[in-house]
């Protein structure tokens, strides 16, 4: 609740600060800018503004108007619509966790819920509350990997192959600290693999992080990948698609130390961008390094089950400086969405949603590869993504889908130069047959003009 | 609260015990007292590690807050006691025996004349109250 300051507390206000009114505490800021017209029209009814916002908002292109292959990190999924009905209740309605947490018991309990589901999902013993998204989870695994070895170690490990933004977040936390980021700057050919990674891994390493399935799409086995950082004494962090997961062996399996992740595939609508959810977890061992709020479970003094955060030692507002990161808040509405989306779901549920993406994304490969002057970039097995070379520049292209009601495929020329009129196609169980067959057409149709 | 007579103090309340060249290390009863009870205890140095005054050799954690302890005097680090994070509420039952953190082979034992002795430190915890 907001509660405006009264006269008399203005007063008081300016008499401790030593000036006689509003005007003189402002004196510094010139007479122009304290007051500027700001040339609004009329005042309008709530009928008229309601309106007008109605207009403004259907003049958005929107995924449900459009048939929509863009991913790259961001994905169309259906959303039940128990999700949002939950979400509603006003029991839920903070972002944050509550400054005296125990005393909400439903919303500790669905945090604690989020972890137990997390941890079943990427095969780890510990997740935390979660963090604002995939990229500053990814940037928090860094950040705990340097606490870990109490700056012994500053070599970061990074595959070119993660979420171009994710590499940016990650510098942007991590410059001025010792942190030293190596790895990818694309002086070797994309489709290597592994290999070129492995080349950067010494004594002086506290990091990898790869992506599961990669910005591109592929599924590698990184089990050999997990072996030598564990033999150079570095830690291991895998990025995930979270609903990859419900198909692929989950990287607890293949010696993982910290799995983070985008978590918006779990149940929440893209939005332009966010708010998303960042997932981070880890080994129990490395849980005191582990940013952010953990809920645990206990019996409380007449035996009943109840719900704590526990483990504050490790976080800022206790250890402050000294903690391995400022964050100390949690996504608890997104992350009370990908809760009720996998309750909903379990674990069947999950897979079948996977496997549709699996097979329909197989389909839509096949389809394109299939068109004169389309072959696809690598034989990689693949998840629900794919790259797509075309015979023209995917911006070209993305403007001609466009006319026939279709958002194309990521332009991978963005962020990689050597990947020119190469689209990064993403299918999800949203898109028909039919969908695959009208793009399959349309590209056809527009490169044969 | 006890103040062992034949202990040294730094203001920052760590504990050394001086024997011959070797000094051992651990946190005073005054400062477990006001830790509370003690959970996690993470010695951050190595055997054979040579440790400047000042530096953090552990990290504590009680169920309110955390804490680094810090070196009294520079030395070699020549022994860790490796059961102490397996046993991290001995800092709150016994401080000064079984919850010694580390034994250093001291370099520069001038450093010891700027530490607190017993009187000293319970002055120095007086003034805090």
């Amino acid at each position: 609740m907001f509660i405006p300051h009264t006269d008399s507390d203005r007063e008081a206000m300016l008499h401790t600060v030593g000036v006689e009114s509003l005007d003189e505490l402002f004196q510094d800021v010139p007479t122009a800018q304290r007051f500027p017209d700001l040339d609004l029209p009329p005042a309008l009814t709530e009928m008229e503004v309601v309106s007008e916002l109605a207009d403004l908002a259907e003049a958005n292109e929107s995924v449900r108007d459009l048939t929509c292959f863009l991913g790259a990190g961001a994905y169309y999924h259906y959303i039940p619509a128990a999700v949002d009905q939950i979400l509603r209740r006003s029991e839920f309605y903070t972002a944050y966790t509550p400054y005296q947490p125990e005393i909400s018991q439903g919303t500790l309990q669905a945090i604690f819920d989020y972890q137990s589901l997390i941890t079943a999902l990427t095969g780890m013993e510990v997740s935390n509350a979660s963090h604002y998204d995939g990229a500053t989870a990814a940037a928090e695994a860094v950040s705990m990997a340097f606490a870990h070895f109490r700056g012994k170690r500053c070599k970061v490990v990074i595959s070119p192959a993660l979420n171009p933004q994710y590499r940016q977040v990650i510098r942007t936390y991590h410059d001025g600290t010792e942190v030293q980021i190596v790895g990818d700057k694309i002086d070797k050919d994309l489709k290597d693999g592994l290999q070129p990674l492995l080349e950067h891994i010494d004594q002086q390493t506290a990091l990898v992080i790869v992506q599961y399935p990669d910005f591109f799409g592929r599924i590698y086995d990184f089990t050999a990948l997990a072996e030598a950082v564990h033999k150079a004494g570095a830690l291991l962090a895998v990025s995930v698609n979270p609903l990859s997961l419900g198909l692929l062996t989950p990287p607890g399996e293949f010696g993982a130390d910290i799995v983070t992740g985008e978590g918006q595939s779990l149940g929440l609508p893209l939005s332009y961008g966010g708010p998303y959810l960042g997932i981070f977890a880890t080994r129990q061992e490395y849980v005191r390094k582990m940013a952010g709020r953990l809920v645990g479970e206990t019996l409380d003094n007449r035996g009943q089950r109840a719900y704590v955060l526990t483990l504050t030692a490790r976080e800022q507002h206790i250890r402050r400086e000294k903690a391995t990161s400022n964050i100390c808040s949690n996504q608890g509405v997104m992350a009370l969405a990908s809760t009720v989306y996998m309750s909903l779901l379990g674990k069947n549920g999950l897979r079948q949603v996977a496997e549709l993406c699996y097979q329909k994304a197989h389909y839509a490969a096949q389809r394109l590869a299939e068109i004169p002057g389309f072959s696809l970039w690598t034989e990689t097995p693949f998840f629900n993504e794919f790259v797509v070379h075309c015979p023209k520049p995917i911006s070209d292209l993305n403007e001609e889908l466009l006319d026939y009601g279709i958002i194309g495929g990521y332009d991978l020329s963005q962020d990689y130069p050597e990947l020119q009129n190469c689209m990064l196609v993403a299918v999800t169980e949203m898109i028909s047959r039919e969908d695959i067959d009208l793009l399959a057409e349309t590209l056809t149709e527009v490169c044969n003009e | 609260m006890t103040v062992p007579a034949n202990l040294k103090f730094t203001a920052n309340d760590e504990w050394i015990k001086v024997d011959g060249k070797i000094g051992t290390i651990g946190i005073t009863d005054y400062a477990q007292e006001q830790l509370s009870d003690i959970v996690f205890v993470e010695i951050v140095v190595a055997e054979g590690e040579v440790v400047n005054k000042g530096e953090s050799i552990a990290t504590l954690e009680s169920v309110k807050a955390a804490a680094d302890v810090y070196l009294p005097a520079s030395g070699k680090v020549v022994a860790i006691n490796d059961a102490l994070p397996e046993t991290p509420e001995k800092v709150n039952s016994d401080p000064y025996g079984e919850a010694w953190m580390i034994k250093v082979e001291l370099t520069n034992v001038a450093e010891l004349d700027e530490l607190l002795d017993a009187a000293a430190y319970e002055a120095k915890i007086a003034e805090n109250h």
